[in-house]
């Protein structure tokens, strides 16, 4: 009995152990980024990459700042993931609307339009994309990226909606109606309002994504004043010769708007990841 | 009564229609001309040449074109079958294990830290791996040289490149079917597990045979999911290695985004992106087909 007993505790400081080793192997990449980012090159070169920082030395990041004008790039992912989360959810909502609320005829055939847009790789619309926004004029602006990704986000947005609303209360709706709710007030008035947890959801999941998008950006955008933070940052890293600390000083600055987004949105994206899971 | 609830039907198709044609100008017709392409060699600024099927041969004997999906294969073992064989073992260990004996907390903050990576840009999470395994000053060949190791050139050599890549997703993409697999053992019956116990059952029987079968739905959704994800993978080639060197770690998507803008080849590169699709889409449906069957066989 003792001995099994000592046997269990063995087993749990083993396990607990190895699961503090894999957790330390997972957020080493992030610790020595964020360390290293604090340091001179001096430093680096003279301590290496583990010791903590003798001071608290910002010029790297300051002079990358200011190199790739941050600012600007911080500006372009917002207006730009904002801008296609609203209309991203506004495009869902109109097309779940009709879809599961509706019932328009041929609904399933649309919903699996939906779905494989959703699937479909963004390499297969890329050139005739960047082509056309050539003839049109819209090729490096911020405006043809947010028309886009809004499409492709409510592709996915159309479908998790509308499985949503297909067991939205029928009674709620027939109540509206009888008290004489056309079908626009039904929507702003009545459907929007109730599926609010689900658009709160779908928000942050709209602007992350933008945000975190990388091959069509790329593809649309050339010019640095226009470009989002990951592509700035990616691409300049491969054109410039920068030492051991700028870079990490970058790599920090790529990371810590992610980082503050997961702080705020961890609750919503926890109750996301596993609602949009299965359906 | 039912007379009125279909009276109530009508007319929503106008609110599908700024949806649809969206969707129609910027998914569907591109991708119909993408595949139109295909059949074409067009160099993006004169006409383009109908050349039939020629794209498709040419692919057909291409070794980058082979190599670059022999490239996927490992990609997938990366992104796919490693997170979910070990995303599974510590869901299950997680759940059952930490929470119990050490804490619900405990196993709150292990999720979280694991899942940490996920929240990053793949081109960020490119742009910090590289930074670590930089040949000269990198902090991995740094931490070699310390216990008197030799250091390696982790992404520029042609040897190790793809297994570096490897890792790297490993890394990255682990916390996603652990997040969702933990979340899904939440609905398992704790009285399945009582029953099995009683019967005599020790762990790895239960794991095999509860938790594995009743949280199914989710394994096929990590996994479909995470097939179409390695099938894509760019950014992190982009990042990493730029499909080098040579043609180490060169993917499809990566191999056709080369021919749209660097080699000015667009009928060839829409012929690897139209293959990419078709591939995905068969693998979507194959495994819709599957799902629906297993849920059917269950109903029964």
């Amino acid at each position: 009995m003792n001995a099994s007993l000592a046997l269990q505790r063995v087993n749990k400081s083993a396990a607990l152990l190895f699961l503090i080793a894999l957790l330390i192997v997972m957020l080493f990449p992030f610790g020595i980024v964020a360390i290293n980012a604090f340091k001179t090159p001096a430093e680096y070169a003279n301590n290496g990459p583990l010791s903590l920082p003798g001071s608290f030395y910002t010029d790297g990041l300051r002079e990358f700042w200011n190199r790739v004008d941050f600012t600007n790039k911080l500006i372009n992912s917002t207006v730009i993931s904002v801008t296609v989360a609203v209309a991203g959810i506004v495009l869902s909502l109109l097309n779940a609307f009709a879809l599961g609320i509706g019932r328009v005829k041929g609904r399933v055939w649309f919903l699996v339009f939906f779905l494989m847009a959703n699937t479909l790789p963004q390499e297969a619309l890329a050139y005739p994309l960047y082509y056309f926004a050539k003839s049109l004029g819209l090729y490096n602006t911020r405006l043809s990226v947010i028309i886009v990704l809004s499409v492709i986000q409510s592709a996915f947005g159309t479908y998790l909606l509308t499985s949503v609303f297909s067991t939205f209360p029928r009674e709620i709706l027939e109540a509206a109606r009888i008290d004489g709710c056309n079908k626009l007030q039904l929507l702003m008035r009545i459907v929007a309002p109730i599926s609010r947890p689900t658009l709160s959801v779908l928000f942050v999941f709209f602007f992350i994504w933008t945000w975190n998008e990388f091959f069509l950006p790329m593809i649309l955008l050339v010019s640095t004043s226009n470009q989002t933070v990951p592509l700035a940052i990616a691409v300049l890293q491969g054109q410039h010769n920068m030492d051991a600390t700028t870079s990490s000083a970058s790599a920090l600055l790529g990371i810590l708007p992610c980082v503050i987004f997961f702080l705020l949105f961890q609750r919503t994206l926890t109750k996301g990841i596993t609602a949009g899971s299965v359906k | 009564m039912a007379a009125k609830s279909v009276s109530l039907d009508r007319g929503y198709w106008v609110f599908l229609l700024p949806g649809a044609v969206a969707l129609l100008l910027v998914i569907i017709i591109p991708f119909f001309v993408n595949v139109g392409i295909s059949f074409t060699q067009w160099n993006g600024i004169t006409t383009p040449t109908w050349i039939g099927l020629a794209n498709y041969e040419k692919a057909a004997h291409d070794k980058t074109f082979w190599m670059s999906f022999e490239n996927n294969l490992y990609i997938i073992v990366a992104m796919t079958v490693i997170p979910t064989i070990v995303g599974l073992f510590l869901a299950a260990f997680l759940y059952d294990f930490v929470a119990n004996k050490i804490g619900q907390r405990a196993a709150s903050v292990f999720r979280a830290g694991y899942y940490l990576p996920q929240i990053l840009p793949v081109a960020i999470a490119g742009v910090v791996w590289r930074w670590i395994l930089q040949p000269r000053w990198g902090v991995l060949n740094w931490l070699l040289g310390q216990v008197g190791m030799e250091p390696r050139n982790w992404l520029g050599d042609a040897d190790i490149a793809i297994y570096s890549v490897m890792a790297i997703m490993v890394w990255f993409q682990i916390g996603y079917p652990l997040v969702i697999f933990m979340a899904a053992l939440q609905r398992v019956d704790p009285e399945l597990y009582e029953a099995a116990s009683v019967d005599g059952a020790n762990w790895l029987e239960k794991f095999l045979h509860i938790t594995i079968h009743q949280i199914r739905p989710e394994i096929f959704v990590v996994i479909l999911m995470t097939l179409i994800h390695s099938l894509k993978i760019f950014a992190q080639i982009f990042v990493l290695t730029r499909g080098g060197p040579g043609r180490a770690t060169i993917v499809p998507s990566y191999f056709a985004y080369q021919n749209f803008f660097e080699k000015a080849n667009i009928g060839y590169g829409a012929t690897i992106s139209t293959i990419m699709t078709a591939i995905i889409i068969l693998l979507t449906v194959l495994f819709i087909n599957v799902q629906s069957r297993q849920e059917r066989q269950e109903a029964v």
